[in-house]
């Protein structure tokens, strides 16, 4: 919650001062627009806000991890580490209620720790010691080393001079002391604003693991491996179904018959999200590579065909009648015609049947494989390993927007035309 | 028997919701060699129709199209369209444009490359051949298309509004070029137009139609085609001839409309 506050203090804060910092001195025609509220072609993206946005996703993730990019002062409060120190008040059977102190030192976990050393202190309730790891909780049974033990009714009645029953918690500076059901004392730490690493680890750690699975790989593969696995999955599944789907589309589009045989095959598969076809294809194909294809395949399938036969329907009939006319035949207009005319609605769907396949080459990797992106970060997410699966996540975003790209510049270059007509 | 035959043509069909639409009855036209008809009328006369039917694009329920002696069946290089909106290939340049029906008859650029250049020197686009399409402006665009048309020597080249989206100076212009294209080259044209003053300046022979169902109302043979081969287009539309044919053909329209907006009327 907090970290959403102050993401939209950022928001509002950078949005005033670049605003006062920035005069814009632009005279093209657009500096020039007075309406722009409403003018959608006067909004373009403002690349400081896009810049500051990143940064600031960044700068929240290393302050609330306690990341070593990010200056000290930035950082959010961490958990408390140290020897913490409180007093519980005893009682048992015939005696006079009796004041000790426990000593808890927090430790980093991983690091290596000892008990801190106390003198056992007055009366028949000994001082106790004893460690518990930062963001974990431990037990402590102080009445173990008291004179009167649990036999003769040694109970605790107050921490901190605060009463205390069975279910109930007292908080105190270094954290939260609580009771359990049959009266055992139990020590959690403060947490802080801070998120345990294996919650979200810093962006350091992530970096550190990148460089590492580069060099000596994860699960028997390479990082690389992992990727190009995926990516392979991809190229094939989807050059597979606009193989399929382009001709196809293109006869749904060209004939009668065509277009009844396959209309309801079309529309029924069309909403079938390709996650739901996964049980399906591991049964029938396994969970090696051909089922991977299959359900790409299947994937990049409808999305081609229904975009080819976008593109067919919208040629406008004047162009086919003008091919006619000039004498052109039939496989003519197709070749010169039908298919150049129906390149940008097939651009269309490639990207779109690519981020489909993309998508659902991880969700089935998740789900079964034994090499590839998504694998990777699900066997990672079973041993906590959350470097690996965020490392993973980012990785598959830059490499889904990478692809969306390409395919942008080749629709560039081929359709130079598109939007333009 | 050369020339454009047009016998008892009639179309009717059927709506989905049961009527049926008689778009043209028995429409009857002889057009001789290299003679330049204009059609004028209200929307919904048929007028688009008709120009469909000479292409080839539709089977009239009845009669005939006879060209040169054979009976039209479909489209053919031998009938040139211009449409109102260039329906050029944008995935093309203007050249490319321009020799689309000679490539597709699978001649050599040797045989067409001088005629194409002598085309878009004609039209104007010498130095735009090489251009994208979507580049160039309505106007350019139209001129285009009548040059593509143009370069695979059709017979007789049908316009259908070819000059209606573009704005009154460039369709002036326009006007003066089909006018100098229709001379040089002498093919037979058929224009198809909503504005009268294109209607006298361009039409040799003009023909009025009249809707529900559409049909010939007038047929007139007009001089100023010919005078505007050789004079400015503006002086001819000073001819006293040229005004008074104008409203008297306006009046026509006016009536129709009036006509058919009565019947609604009535039927409502």
């Amino acid at each position: 919650m907090i970290v959403f506050a102050i993401y939209i203090a950022i928001f509002v804060v950078s949005f005033f001062v670049v605003k006062f910092v920035v005069h814009k001195t632009a005279t093209d025609y657009t500096s020039l627009k007075t309406v722009t509220f409403g003018d959608e072609s006067a909004v373009t993206p403002n690349r400081i806000a896009s810049v500051i946005s990143v940064l600031s996703i960044f700068l929240l993730w290393g302050a609330f991890t306690g990341s070593s990019y990010v200056p000290r002062f930035l950082h959010a409060p961490g958990p408390f580490i140290g020897d913490a120190v409180f007093t519980y008040t005893a009682e048992a059977e015939g005696q006079a209620p009796d004041d000790a102190t426990v000593t808890v030192r927090v430790f980093e976990v991983g690091t290596d720790v000892d008990d801190p050393k106390v003198a056992p202190g007055e009366g028949w309730a000994k001082n106790d010691v004893d460690t518990v790891g930062a963001w974990r909780s431990g037990l402590i049974r102080v009445d173990r080393n008291d004179e009167f033990g649990r036999s003769d009714g040694h109970k605790i009645v107050a921490v901190n001079g605060q009463p205390i029953a069975p279910g109930q918690s007292v908080q105190t500076e270094f954290g939260r002391v609580g009771m359990s059901p049959k009266g055992t004392l139990n020590f959690e730490p403060a947490k802080g604003w801070q998120m345990e690493p294996i919650w979200l680890p810093p962006p350091e750690a992530v970096w550190q693991r990148l460089k590492e699975t580069a060099r000596d790989g994860y699960r028997d593969s390479t990082l690389a491996a992992h990727l190009w696995f995926s990516l392979k999955r991809v190229i094939q599944g989807f050059f597979l179904g606009a193989l399929v789907g382009i001709p196809l589309g293109y006869a749904m589009g060209l004939s009668n018959w065509f277009r009844g045989w396959f209309d309801p095959i079309v529309e029924f598969m069309r909403p079938v999200p390709p996650l739901a076809l996964i049980p399906l294809v591991i049964i029938w194909a396994g969970i090696g590579e051909k089922g991977k294809v299959i359900l790409l395949f299947l994937a990049a399938l409808w999305i081609m065909a229904i975009a080819a036969r976008a593109g067919v329907s919208g040629v406008a009939i004047s162009k086919v009648h003008a091919a006619y006319s000039l004498g052109a035949s039939k496989f003519q207009i197709m070749r010169h015609v039908i298919v150049p005319n129906s390149l940008p609605e097939i651009f269309t769907g490639a990207r779109v049947a690519m981020g489909v396949c993309w998508g659902t080459v991880v969700a089935a990797e998740l789900v079964a494989a034994e090499k590839g992106t998504g694998m990777m970060i699900m066997v990672a997410s079973k041993f906590q390993l959350t470097d690996i699966v965020l490392m993973g996540i980012i990785l598959i975003g830059i490499i889904g927007f990478g692809i969306d790209i390409l395919m942008r510049m080749a629709e560039k270059a081929l359709v130079p035309w598109k939007g333009r007509v | 028997m050369s020339g454009l035959s047009i016998d008892n043509l009639s179309m009717r069909f059927d709506l989905p919701n049961g009527t049926s639409v008689q778009a043209l009855k028995d429409v009857s036209l002889q057009l001789a060699e290299g003679e330049l008809l204009s059609v004028l009328g209200p929307s919904g006369c048929g007028k688009t129709t008709l120009l469909n039917i000479v292409a080839g694009f539709l089977a009239p329920t009845e009669g005939q199209i006879t060209l040169n002696g054979h009976v039209v069946k479909g489209p053919d290089a031998e009938r040139g369209m211009v449409f109102q909106q260039g329906a050029l290939f944008e995935w093309m340049n203007v050249r490319d444009n321009v020799s689309f029906g000679p490539r597709m008859a699978g001649k050599r650029k040797r045989d067409w490359g001088q005629h194409v250049d002598h085309l878009l020197d004609v039209v104007g686009l010498r130095d735009f051949k090489e251009k994208a399409v979507y580049e160039l402006s309505g106007g350019m665009q139209q001129r285009v298309a009548l040059a593509r048309c143009l370069a695979n020597d059709p017979d007789v080249i049908l316009m259908d509004e070819p000059l209606g989206a573009l704005d009154a100076l460039t369709r002036e212009k326009m006007q003066g070029l089909v006018l100098k294209l229709w001379k040089e080259t002498g093919k037979t044209i058929i224009l198809i137009t909503h504005s009268v003053e294109e209607a006298l300046l361009l039409g040799e022979r003009l023909l009025v139609m009249a809707p529900r169902p559409g049909r010939i109302h007038r047929e007139y043979r007009l001089p100023f085609a010919d005078m505007g081969v050789n004079a400015d287009l503006r002086e001819v539309k000073k001819h006293p001839d040229f005004g008074q044919r104008r409203e008297e053909i306006l009046g026509m329209i006016w009536d129709m409309e009036e006509e058919i907006m009565g019947r609604a009327e009535e039927s409502a």
